[in-house]
């Protein structure tokens, strides 16, 4: 095992596909001779080229559209979005296009894309360049969404949606990718739709997906100093979702919280909660409850903004009023 | 009152066609209208639901524009696409079905009058977002240059999707990378009821000519210039000149779609009946061809009885086509069935 970063093995997952398949290029804006905005795809100009690695004008939704017509026909582009917030602008080719060609024509037209960048927070950038983007994605059928956390997940399911025949959108993280991390040697791949238990616990379950699987880790600690032991769940892949692990996890501690950078309405835990009390009522103890971002749009002001994060000691308390400890758990966290 | 926005060459101009040639052209178009004409019928008594937007006027754009095409290039193009995707060689029978709803449809009924594929023939749809299909006609012809094929790319929008920020997008993109692509802007002069010049201000042509794209304007009513004119930017794309643009000026005889009625708020009776009469495509080749001793009128009559007969098949086809099973709901969500993990969030059994 080497231990590399988030980054780095995101650039991994991308060389070695590219290396494999003539038919997956890179194309967004900076990916090329500024090495990625991000640095991702640090290298791949000048080993590829410029047929593969391709510099696009600022046109989101031009150069998304551009990726979802070269797969009607085969090809299999990976688009990266400098962020996604910009993908906002390409969200009717994303939708209207990539997701439902398949269906539209009746089976005949696949659209085996990768739709992929930083998501969420990082820090100070306000408003326009701090959201969490899953829920419109995940809203349509025919998408796929994955969220790695760790450098192997980032890895082995970027490679996976690379190879996977239906569009998949992939959420990294903007404060992960100097995230050190150990990647297995060789041929990695993380298949979609498996969740990864990434701390074992009896007492409470801590459900999340993406960057705040961090924020999760720590609660826990601070819970074990208390006695009590938190199982962290790490979805990984939104759609197609581990239904069995969300299900397995909650008959084991019979509570459930959700951990979610995005805000709440509609989120991924309200669809997460829904699921657990169609399919595990009987084994709650409490509420599912979540800690998502505050409902406001992200405000500037470092105070302001770490307000409206999620928290550590939002998780924290959110368990403890599951747990029925301290503040009962009626009004959420 | 002017009747042609392009002036129309003399009558006997017949472009250096051969009379087998010409014969074919008169029919594909004759085919055509007669499809769309029992399309509009069997909207009427409930057959064809949805939204339906005939291209009765407008086959001398389609004929022109694809016919001159190879087997293997593409086509892309908006909800006004029944006669191109007939053009392009989908079985009229498979296309009437398609706007049936039923399973043996071009797109197995689940795309309908405005989402018709055949990617056999390289027809890549029917697409609803007015605009979305120039950046994807610009990924197909990006994946073209990318395999190094010499294959053209043809992508119609109507003149309404000129004002869309996706088709300035495309056409710059399309420019900087040279790729093969013709986006032809079929001008029937309304974006439903928004005449053109109310809502753009600069001419359908300059919208190429900012990107640098040789830009040029054809008469769609004139069949026979219209595909001489396409042969050539055809050849220049497929000798790797980069892409082309084209207005093709043409006209709807009908309304925007079957709700809306022929004439009325936005353009008159007058309008539209002078139109028909003088702007016909179909009347203007036929009228070239007698006068030229190449077709006489027993021979258009057979012609048309001919037509009718494909016609008449496909809806007959289309009528005894069964319709989706209630599985098919489920199916072409995604490509393949994923061993991990849940889909699909309805709750219902599949
Ligand atoms: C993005 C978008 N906005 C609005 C519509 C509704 N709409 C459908 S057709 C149309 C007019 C388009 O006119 P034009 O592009 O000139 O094509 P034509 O119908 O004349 O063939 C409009 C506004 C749509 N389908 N897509």
């Amino acid at each position: 095992m080497a231990e590399i970063t988030y980054r780095e093995a995101l650039n991994q997952a991308l060389l070695e596909e590219m290396e494999r398949d003539d038919r997956v290029f890179l194309m967004g804006e900076e990916v090329g001779e500024y090495d990625g905005a991000y640095k991702v795809s640090k290298g791949l100009l000048a080993r590829f080229g410029d047929r593969r690695v391709v510099d696009t004008p600022i046109s989101e939704l031009g150069f998304a559209g551009l990726g979802v017509g070269a797969a009607m026909v085969g090809l299999r582009p990976v688009i990266e979005f400098m962020t996604f917030n910009f993908s906002l602008l390409a969200l009717d080719q994303v939708i209207n296009s990539a997701a439902k060609m398949l269906y539209m024509s009746g089976g005949q037209i696949p659209i085996p894309i990768v739709f992929r960048g930083p998501n969420g927070a990082a820090l100070q950038l306000a408003a326009q360049h701090s959201q969490a983007c899953e829920t419109y994605y995940l809203h349509a059928p025919g998408i796929k969404v994955v969220s790695p956390a760790t450098p192997a997940d980032a890895k082995g399911l970027l490679k996976s949606a690379i190879r996977d025949d239906d569009p998949v959108v992939v959420l990294e993280g903007e404060l992960l990718y100097n995230l050190r991390g150990e990647v297995p040697e060789g041929e990695h791949l993380v298949p979609l739709g498996v969740a990864d238990v990434k701390r074992e616990g009896r007492d409470v379950s801590i459900l999340t997906h993406g960057k705040t699987v961090h924020l999760a880790l720590q609660a826990a600690q601070r819970l074990e100093k208390e006695g009590i032991e938190a199982e962290v769940v790490d979805l990984r892949s939104l759609r197609p979702l581990d239904v069995e692990a969300i299900l397995t996890t909650v008959r084991k501690t019979n509570r459930a919280v959700y951990v979610e950078e995005g805000w709440p309405y509609g989120g991924v835990g309200a669809q997460v909660a829904a699921i657990i009390q169609e399919e595990a009522f009987d084994d709650l103890d409490a509420p599912v409850l979540r800690v998502t971002q505050a409902d406001v749009p992200m405000p500037y002001a470092k105070n302001l903004e770490q307000l409206a994060k999620p928290g550590v000691q939002r998780v924290v308390d959110a368990c403890h009023r599951v747990l029925y400890r301290g503040v009962p758990p009626a009004r959420g966290a | 009152m002017k009747v042609s926005a392009v002036p129309r060459q003399g009558h006997d101009t017949l472009h250096g066609f051969t009379r087998e040639e010409l014969l074919r052209i008169l029919r594909r178009m004759l085919l055509y209208r007669r499809f769309e004409e029992k399309a509009e019928e069997a909207y009427a008594i409930g057959k064809i639901g949805g939204f339906c937007h005939l291209h009765i006027g407008q086959e001398g754009a389609a004929e022109g524009c694809i016919g001159p095409l190879r087997p293997d290039d593409y086509v892309i193009s908006g909800y006004r696409e029944h006669t191109q995707a007939l053009a392009k060689g989908l079985d009229p029978g498979r296309v009437m079905a398609e706007l049936y709803g039923r399973s043996s449809g071009a797109s197995a009924g689940k795309g309908g009058s405005m989402h018709i594929f055949g990617a056999q023939e390289g027809f890549l749809g029917g697409h609803g977002i007015v605009g979305a299909q120039a950046a994807l006609a610009t990924g197909v012809g990006w994946a073209v240059r990318y395999r190094g094929e010499d294959r053209v790319v043809v992508c119609f929008v109507g003149d309404a999707a000129v004002n869309q920020g996706v088709f300035h997008e495309s056409l710059n993109m399309a420019a900087i990378w040279k790729l093969p692509v013709i986006y032809v802007v079929e001008n029937n002069e309304y974006g439903m009821g928004t005449a053109f010049r109310r809502v753009s201000a600069t001419e359908i042509k300059d919208r190429g000519v900012a990107y640098g794209i040789p830009s040029s304007v054809v008469d769609g009513q004139d069949v026979l210039a219209t595909w001489r004119h396409m042969e050539g930017l055809i050849s220049e794309v497929r000798g790797g000149g980069g892409p082309r643009f084209l207005e093709v000026r043409t006209y709807r005889f009908r309304g925007h779609s079957m709700s809306d009625p022929v004439s009325g708020t936005y353009r008159s009776r007058e309008e539209v009946a002078e139109r028909t009469e003088h702007d016909d495509p179909i009347k203007i080749l036929r009228d070239r061809m007698m006068e030229a001793d190449l077709l006489t009128q027993e021979q258009l009559e057979a012609m048309d009885a001919e037509v009718r007969k494909i016609v008449e098949e496909a809806a007959e086809f289309a009528d005894r086509a069964p319709a989706p099973s209630p599985g098919e709901l489920y199916t072409h969500v995604y490509s393949e069935v994923n061993p991990h993990g849940r889909l699909f969030f309805d709750g219902r059994e599949r």
